[in-house]
């Protein structure tokens, strides 16, 4: 699962490159230019993705072992 | 209703004095407490105190400006690769940190890099690096504070502030423009004294507090200048049309011709600085537990579109709606105008006064903590031969924040006239970034040595030094602005040569005990069960 978590990631890295709206001037709802709304809704699929991320692939075993006593 | 804007203003700094003295009434008086708050941050603080420091004044003024002369794609290049990457930076190194600094009882990131790789020379060398690296960036808040609070007040005190009138060339006078206005020298010492305050008297719970309330207060001053801008152009559609039809601004709705690709590309790496910021590693000890990140990872990307998505539209309406600046005039000035122009009302001038301070204070609080932290714990705990009492402790804490305090705003009166000043950001940003490989191996790259960590620390050292002196301070050929190497940013190279030295010198040296493997590698000690 973990492995799925960082091909999403690197995925929305590609995503984010936005190839195809770099010169298209097209308004979006009537005001947003359409190369801004793209990157608008990557940063909404953003959260959307570290949510998903947090409930498949939450490092559990992180809160056990910094819990562990230790010779301090 | 003339001083109902400064007003406003006063108003937001004196309920961040009454946020210190209640972060005060509730701290536990242990130095533990003084300097990562028991490490009791809950989720929700979490948030809101790591977005307020990674949020500087930058956010709102500079957005605004450098939307105004690169269009739309200044959100791209800066907004969202800042949402993507600083989550998983958080995810991947904030977790982590969090848990060894919980286990080891760590301070400051040199405690961590002295005991992982075993070496107090890395950890003297990171020092002096880290503390450079920090007081440009301070400076950076106190003089845009003192300068933004200047242009806030203009003409509000002609008795105290008066300057004398300019002469024309034909023998007339015309009255100085900043007449009757705060100078920056004082502004910056009110900004350090406040900040002073709830930072001595809460530590860095007095800054966790007074972080959440900045930035929820300049979100909400940022979506209201936006929301009150856009009606005054006519409503969204309308204010983006007079874009697309105006010779001058129509260009900022692409970014073809305003940047490359490659370029745009380079900016990815700017975000990988939080992952070395010192002043955030001390705010991700102080999370509860690992859960307290989860809100915070999730929530990065869309905090940063709220700020941002306002500021980068008024910025390209702007562009529309004033044309080109006269000579001499700044883009940074793009939103104070907006605002006064198109809305000429105290109460927002004050509260967007009093968003655009947020923003910088939100930031300064925490270095001024950190570095303070860092002379106690580094230098006097670690040199001294005898032992301190918690009382001890928080007062070396206490004075060496208000030495920082006081070198800070002694340094930002020397240079406050000093334009490069505000070009040390983004350089700031890529020597933290060029450090990343080096946390990044130290966390997850068990044959990462000693060697390799201060060949990579030198690496970032004199590659920053070599490109900073190109672009800031050598002669440039007319007309070229910022420096840029094969169309990429100087970031880059500084981060390959980091990468290349700590794995070719890592890979050529012996690798790290076994113990010290168990010591900070989770899977390690967990296989072994």
């Amino acid at each position: 699962m973990r492995n799925l978590i960082w091909i999403g990631f690197w995925g929305l890295f590609v995503l984010h490159q936005d190839f195809w709206y770099w010169n298209d001037a097209t308004l979006c709802f009537g005001f947003l230019p359409i190369g801004l709304a793209w990157h608008v809704g990557f940063s909404l699929a953003c959260s959307l993705f570290w949510m998903a991320a947090m409930k498949f692939a939450w490092p559990e075993e992180i809160e056990a072992w910094a819990a562990e006593s230790t010779e301090r | 209703m003339e001083y109902l804007s400064f007003y406003i203003v006063v108003g937001y700094l004196a309920l961040l004095i009454v946020l210190g003295l209640v972060s005060k009434f509730y701290s536990r008086g242990t130095s533990a407490d003084f300097f990562v708050v028991s490490r009791t941050v809950g989720p929700v603080l979490l948030l809101l105190s790591v977005f307020g420091t990674t949020m500087t004044g930058f956010a709102l003024v500079g957005s605004t400006g450098k939307a105004y002369t690169s269009g739309i794609g200044v959100y791209g290049l800066m907004a969202s690769w800042a949402g993507l990457m600083h989550s998983v930076v958080f995810f991947i190194v904030g977790i982590r940190l969090w848990a060894i600094g919980k286990k080891y009882g760590y301070l400051t990131q040199c405690e961590f890099f002295r005991e992982r790789f075993a070496s107090p020379a890395l950890a003297y060398l990171l020092f002096v690096i880290l503390v450079l690296l920090v007081i440009p960036y301070l400076l950076v808040g106190v003089i845009s504070a003192g300068k933004f609070l200047q242009g806030a007040t203009i003409g509000m005190f002609p008795d105290l502030f008066g300057l004398p009138p300019l002469v024309l060339p034909d023998g007339t006078e015309r009255q100085h423009p900043l007449h009757g206005s705060i100078p920056p020298e004082w502004g910056g010492l009110l900004i350090c004294l406040v900040v002073l305050f709830y930072v001595f008297v809460g530590g860095l719970r007095g800054a966790v507090w007074a972080n959440a309330f900045q930035t929820v207060v300049f979100m909400v001053c940022g979506v209201l200048a936006f929301y009150l801008i856009s009606q005054r152009l006519g409503g969204f559609a309308r204010a983006t049309e007079m874009v697309a039809i105006s010779p001058f601004a129509s260009n900022r709705l692409v970014r073809e011709g305003n940047m490359t690709q490659l370029y745009f590309l380079s900016y990815g790496l700017i975000p990988l600085s939080v992952g070395m910021f010192p002043h955030l590693f001390q705010h991700w000890l102080t999370a509860r537990s690992a859960k307290s990140f989860r809100l915070t990872v999730i929530g990065h990307p869309v905090f940063v579109m709220i700020v941002w998505l306002p500021c980068i539209l008024i910025g390209v309406w702007g562009a529309a709606y004033l044309g080109p600046l006269a000579t001499g005039q700044n883009p940074n000035m793009i939103l104070g105008r907006m605002v006064k122009e198109l809305v000429d009302s105290q109460i927002l001038s004050g509260l967007v006064t009093a968003g655009v301070l947020a923003a910088i204070m939100s930031s300064l609080d925490s270095q001024f903590v950190c570095l303070g932290t860092m002379f106690t714990s580094d230098i006097v705990l670690r040199l001294s031969r005898r032992t301190y009492s918690d009382e001890q402790k928080i007062m070396l804490g206490r004075i060496f924040i208000v030495a920082v305090v006081a070198v800070t705003y002694g340094l930002s009166l020397l240079l406050k006239d000093v334009a490069l000043v505000f070009d040390l950001g983004i350089w700031c940003f890529s020597g933290f970034a060029g450090l990343f490989p080096i946390v990044f191996a130290a966390l997850y790259w068990r044959r990462t040595t000693k060697a390799g960590a201060i060949a990579a620390t030198l690496a970032v050292a004199v590659s920053w030094s070599i490109l900073f002196y190109r672009d800031m301070l050598s002669d440039k050929p007319p007309g070229s602005d910022e420096l840029t190497l094969f169309g990429v940013l100087p970031v880059t190279a500084i981060f390959l040569l980091s990468v290349l030295a700590i794995v070719v010198v890592s890979l050529i040296t012996s690798p790290p005990s076994a113990n010290t493997l168990r010591k900070f590698f989770p899977d390690e000690r967990l296989s072994r069960r």
